[in-house]
């Protein structure tokens, strides 16, 4: 099967229906080896036990930043190219990644509270961050709340491609300004700075939550597709109703 | 396990999180099980899309 041939719904919907039990099960099966290492993995030397936290906060950020790259791609497929599933995956994107965002900075805050002693400061990498939450929910309201979904979309893939400034700064803020968030520890030159003993742990959690994205992100872009059909039948059937009675 | 002096903050972490997450898989089945009956519910009318007719 070719890539193009996706851009069928219905050979969409029947290669989702295949993938996804098999996406599921590798996605608990991983949540099961990386719970297991992170429960097991030793403390860190400052921060102690709390360093538990980093498993959660660190992916979760990740699949923040993650959701609005893939609705970048989304909306410059339905701005550019009107790619028939290109507006369904933004849509379905946008409260998951607003939900990982969300994690993002609730985490982050429980774990700025023993490590820094405050649960939140405005400095350039939480602010962008809280930035980029407040941009998915504007993403949300405009998919949700237009009249005309085609409108809606437009306006939704117009936004997100203005929002992805904000991914540079993200990354960058730490580098740009004196934040009191760390800088990057993991992906950066002279490799990472974590001892392996918490890396590991980290690594495999990153490919669980990755794994859990994907696959509610396919089963929310199924969900999409049958929203569209549903749509479709009852405007059919209110028009068939009206031919009726006149 | 040894959660430390600071175990409230790690547990409400994974709690959080679990809670954010059950939240997303529920919308994600319940939305479907929904869509599906109601799909259901117009073809048992005989209501078919105009796609499904052609094939």
């Amino acid at each position: 099967m070719a890539i193009i041939d996706l851009a069928n719904p219905t050979r969409f919907l029947r290669l989702v229906d295949r993938v996804l039990p098999w996406l599921a099960a590798a996605t608990l099966l991983a949540f099961a080896v990386g719970l297991a290492q992170a429960m097991n993995a030793p403390d860190d030397y400052q921060q102690g036990a709390t360093v538990k936290i980093m498993f959660l906060h660190v992916p979760s950020a990740w699949l923040g930043m993650m959701g609005w790259s893939l609705m970048s791609v989304a909306a410059l497929g339905t701005l550019v190219w009107r790619h028939p599933l290109a507006d369904v995956a933004g849509k379905a994107a946008a409260p998951l990644g607003a939900a990982f965002t969300f994690i993002c900075l609730v985490t982050g805050s429980l774990w700025g509270r023993p490590t820094w002693g405050t649960y939140w400061v405005w400095d350039a990498r939480l602010t962008s961050m809280l930035v980029l939450l407040l941009l998915y929910l504007g993403v949300i309201a405009l998919y949700w709340t237009a009249d005309d979904p085609n409108r809606g979309s437009r306006a939704a893939a117009v936004l997100t491609l203005v929002g992805a400034l904000n991914l540079p700064i993200i990354k960058f803020s730490v580098d740009w300004w004196n934040t009191l968030h760390q800088p990057a520890s993991i992906l950066r030159m002279g490799g990472s700075a974590i001892d392996p003993s918490i890396l590991v742990p980290l690594l495999i959690m990153a490919v669980a939550f990755t794994l859990l994205f994907f696959t509610l992100h396919l089963a929310a872009m199924r969900n999409e597709i049958l929203r569209r059909r549903l749509r479709t039948m009852q405007l059919m059937q209110a028009q068939s109703l009206a031919e009726a009675g006149a | 396990m040894n959660l430390g002096p600071h175990a409230d903050f790690i547990i409400a972490s994974y709690a959080v999180t679990a809670f954010v997450v059950a939240v997303m898989v529920a919308w994600v089945v319940l939305d479907y099980s929904t869509l599906r009956r109601m799909l259901g519910g117009l073809e048992q009318q005989g209501l078919t899309r105009r796609s499904r007719r052609q094939e």
